[in-house]
């Protein structure tokens, strides 16, 4: 039964939110650490090399690491306080069993273990193997997330296992995939400054990814023009040679007018399209109606920015393409990479120096998250599960028979739709927080609290974990070692830093006493995270993310590998289709034709604003572990509603203002941020809050048909002042969930 | 002159993103463990997502020395203004109403002024001070001015005019080609708003 056990204040009185301000050894100089450890931050998909110091098994401080080729040193507030995640009073350190009335006792690992593969036999032996689910997530390892994709397929052998880059990184791969026939960025971060035009769509890089900035002003200082596309004035924004104030979901009108512009102009490479791709005509079909004016109906902006951005693009020597969350976030969020990539492909501006594109991976291990068979379609090495070849040797690799892989599993949100729906009764999840990140988060704590039974492997008690069953005490990135790879796609490695504390343990360890338990114990005999890895390289072999030639050893030599890299001998591939071949059987780009749809959930009389959640710097993905850092939630301590002054003044808003921002399925109630650096048709909530401080309680439980990816980034809300909420929940900290 | 030497400190303001790592990472410097020495300014943010970060400028002839009256605050031979001296800071807050560029802070729980010293714990062992190592805007930036000069399309000037004062300091500004010296005028300081940065007015179509 996922409920509750005792009342939110109470759980947050015994498990945080709390905020660790002083490091372990207090603000102390004369501290020498016993060792400095090369590591990377866990806090996004850049994964900076950074250095940990450490002394009698703490961390208790940080240096920049320099000589790591991607940020030379640089950090953002989170990187530099990330070591304050650990020495932190709401660790927890032994395994928890939910008892009702008096919250969470801690147990014996034995205990938590037997009670869990009981559970999951139980529940599979009465209503069938795929009733179990599994969620995992993209801050995981590389070596766990390849082993939560054979754990769900052949420890459990349940069909439904997917995880959380469902909420970040899917529509961008599906697009290239479709395009290119691979999904990860096609060029290495240093072909950014040799670009002479930039178009960066939907992507706050200056908070999101904040040493990419770096890399923009470079490529302008070296001549580059920089157009940014964006429903708010972000800090990249503002120094942008043309902003785009597009319209949330509009993005289409400003790519396919843009392409429009460049046909007719001829900054279109007729040869490159006839040699190496197929569609073209489609394409050009579709976007003969998006003339300028057309498209800036759709984009919601003037003709002139639609053709001035053409003309900054088209006639480039050279060209780079980022696009992240702003223009994925939406149920057309692959249409809306498509055609992005379209103004790519038809320049023929990929595949060599200063040329191509990226998506900005958000969580940590994002890339190689998505790669290694946690997804509800996919087999290791980014293989289809519905293919009889890949499902073949992927069983070889496993040493199980083919007919005993499960096939094609349900997305995350259908997951949930799955447990409202009394066909999936049990869950286990590890590495995601969903009462947070969720569309809709009323709907999905209606679907936690239908579970018979529920099992969060986690660090601290995040919101969602407070209804589980048990919650086992897992790892910490720096408590494990393993692997990542990073935004650019290279495979990096992240050092074993100190022990996990208490009784908590390695998350792999957990995983592989579990599948014991459930009598896979042969197919899980590792003796570190280095033999997971090294079957990986094997069940990757031949694959797309083909990961065979790399080692742990030439990870550290090298500072990073790319991938594919096949053999020992290669030296991986940082920029991807050099000689403009592509990965499709038949070499070429795949150009998809793609027309504007409107959200699912447009503005209307009642509803007249559109809402937009997205990130701020100091804050990752759900907060379980930044809102636990002092340092970093004293720089943005609650959320806050940005709203234009023509907008504000209308609905008697003045800033700092209570306003509750409210939408057909909910509501937060936050201080208004009066700003003239929004669109005045809406407004913005970050997203790293619970409870009545969560933008997802608005957000509308829409998905991408291919994808699957949430419509974050549009919703209809109406906006009025409020009085200062004095409820339980409001008087919490602001970490976690009050507002002041 | 050590290769240490031949570094120097450069501001590029149109570079700042106003993520804080320079000021998150400041306070980890160990001879100021967990206070932060550098400034971060949000300049009108009803207006403007602008941010401006504010190290000591380390001027040549620092305004901040010549106003205190105890000779509590030094300049290495180097050219690095350090923090005030323990035993001769008397609290007095001098330097902080002095300095032009808003540096110097009084700490009323140590009873002494404390500013920036662009990591001398640091920089004199050949390292780069934290708050120019985190920056990934490279807004700030410790290198040399051949590496400047060669990367950025700015200019760098360390001469400043307030009013009828010339200062000329450590620390340069990366600044439009052209321009000799960064005059603060009244006018600017007096300014308040602008419609510069207004989304609604950029749909409008200019």
């Amino acid at each position: 039964m996922a409920k509750l056990p005792i009342a939110i204040p109470e759980l947050v009185a015994q498990f945080g939110p709390t905020l660790n301000r002083i490091p372990a050894t207090g603000w102390n100089a004369d501290v020498e650490p016993d060792r400095l450890v090369k590591t990377h931050c866990c806090f996004c998909g850049q994964q900076c090399g950074i250095q940990l110091k450490v002394k009698d098994n703490r961390v208790i401080g940080f240096e920049p690491w320099e000589d790591f080729p991607f940020n030379q040193g640089r950090l953002c507030p989170k990187g530099v306080k990330r070591y304050m995640q650990d020495e932190h009073r709401d660790r927890l350190k032994a395994p928890l069993m939910r008892k009702p009335g008096a919250g969470f006792v801690s147990v014996r690992w034995e205990e938590a273990l037997d009670r869990v593969a009981g559970e999951i036999k139980r529940i599979q032996q009465t209503y069938g193997n795929d009733s179990f689910a599994l969620l995992g997530g993209a801050s995981l390892t590389n070596e766990k997330a390849y082993l939560m994709g054979k754990f769900a397929r052949v420890a459990v052998r349940t069909a439904n296992i997917d995880y959380n880059g469902r909420l970040c990184m899917v529509s961008a791969g599906a697009a290239s995939k479709k395009v290119f026939g691979v999904d990860r960025s096609a060029n290495p971060w240093s072909d950014i400054p040799l670009a002479k035009a930039v178009l960066v769509a939907g992507a706050n890089v200056a908070e999101c990814a904040p040493i990419t900035t770096e890399y923009l002003w470079q490529a302008r200082e070296n001549g580059a023009k920089l157009i940014v596309m964006d429903p708010r004035m972000t800090p990249i924004a503002r120094n942008a040679d043309l902003y785009i104030p597009v319209r949330s979901g509009g993005d289409i009108g400003v790519f396919n007018g843009m392409l429009h512009v460049m046909i007719e102009r001829g900054w279109i490479n007729r040869e490159f399209i006839a040699q190496h791709t197929t569609g073209w005509e489609q394409v050009e079909e579709v976007v003969r109606k998006y003339t300028p004016e057309y498209a800036s109906k759709i984009a919601g902006v003037p003709a002139s920015m639609i053709v001035k951005a053409a003309e900054i693009w088209g006639p480039a020597p050279t060209s780079f393409l980022l696009h992240a969350r702003g223009i994925e976030h939406h149920s057309k969020g692959v249409d809306n990479c498509l055609a992005a990539i379209n103004l790519v492909v038809a320049t023929g501006r990929i595949g060599r120096e200063g040329c191509g594109y990226a998506m900005i991976t958000g969580q940590g291990n994002g890339q190689g998250g998505r790669e290694q068979g946690q997804k509800c379609d996919q087999l290791p090495g980014a293989r289809d599960i519905e293919n009889p070849e890949h499902r073949k040797y992927i069983a070889g690799v496993w040493g199980v028979s083919e007919e005993s892989i499960p096939h094609k599993g349900l997305t995350m949100v259908p997951i949930l739709e799955a447990i409202h729906e009394g066909k999936i009764k049990g869950l286990l999840a590890i590495s995601c927080n969903p009462m947070v990140s969720l569309p809709n988060n009323a709907y999905v704590r209606e679907a936690y609290e239908k579970l018979e039974f529920f099992c969060q492997v986690d660090f601290f008690l995040s919101e969602t974990a407070r209804y589980a069953d048990v919650v086992l005490a897992g790892s910490l990135m720096e408590e494990d070692e393993g692997t990542t790879t990073n935004v650019e796609g290279r495979v990096i490695h992240h050092q074993k830093v100190i022990d996990p504390p208490g009784d908590a343990r390695a998350d792999w360890t957990i995983i592989c006493d579990l599948a014991a338990r459930l009598g896979a114990g042969d197919k899980f005999k590792y003796n570190s995270p280095k033999d997971i890895f090294d079957e990986l390289r094997v069940a990757s072999k031949d694959g797309i993310a083909d990961y065979y030639g790399i080692t742990w050893e030439r990870i550290d030599r090298e500072k990073g590998v790319f991938w594919p890299c096949p053999s020992a001998d290669h030296p991986g591939t940082p920029r991807l289709y050099q000689g403009n071949r592509f990965s499709h059987p038949d070499g070429k780009a795949h150009l998809q034709p793609v027309e504007w749809k409107p959200a699912a959930e447009e503005t209307d009389n009642e509803y007249p604003i559109i809402l937009t959640t997205g990130r701020v710097v100091s804050h990752y993905l759900s907060g379980t572990q930044t809102r636990r850092i002092g340092a970093l939630v004293d720089q943005y301590p609650q959320p806050l509603c940005e709203i234009h002054p023509l907008l504000a003044g209308r609905l008697g808003i003045a800033d700092g203002d209570f306003v509750k921002v409210e939408s057909r399925r909910g509501s937060v109630t936050v201080r208004a941020s009066v700003v003239k650096t929004i669109r005045p048709d809406t407004v913005f909530v970050p997203y790293h809050w619970p409870l009545d401080r969560a933008a997802n309680n608005m957000t509308v439980r829409a998905i991408d048909p291919i994808s699957q990816i949430p419509e974050f980034k549009i919703c209809a809300v109406r906006v009025s002042k409020v009085a200062a909420p004095h409820d339980a929940i409001a008087e919490l900290t602001m970490e976690a969930g009050g507002v002041r | 002159m050590n290769g240490v030497d031949s570094m120097e400190f450069f501001i590029d303001y149109s570079r700042c993103i106003g993520c804080r790592a320079c000021i998150q990472a400041c306070e980890e410097c160990d001879t100021h463990r967990g206070v932060s020495m550098i400034h971060l300014e949000t300049i009108m943010r009803a207006d403007s997502v602008q941010t401006a970060p504010q190290v000591c400028m380390h001027c040549e002839d620092p305004i901040c020395a010549q106003v205190c009256p105890a000779d509590a605050i030094k300049k290495t031979p180097d050219g690095v203004v350090q923090s005030s001296l323990k035993p001769r800071c008397i609290g007095c807050s001098n330097c902080v109403l002095a300095c032009p560029f808003g540096v110097p802070k009084y700490k009323v729980e140590i009873n002494q002024m404390m500013k920036c010293d662009m990591c001398y714990d640091r920089t004199s062992v050949g390292k780069r001070p934290m708050c120019a190592t985190v920056c990934p805007s490279g807004a700030l930036a410790f290198t040399t001015r051949g590496n400047i000069e060669r990367t950025r399309q700015g200019m760098a000037i360390r001469e400043w005019q307030f009013g009828g004062e010339t200062v000329r300091t450590k620390v340069n500004v990366l600044v439009p080609r052209g321009v000799e010296k960064i005059d603060v005028t009244v006018e600017q300081i007096g300014r308040t708003t602008t419609d510069e940065y207004d989304v609604a007015v950029l749909l409008q179509g200019a």
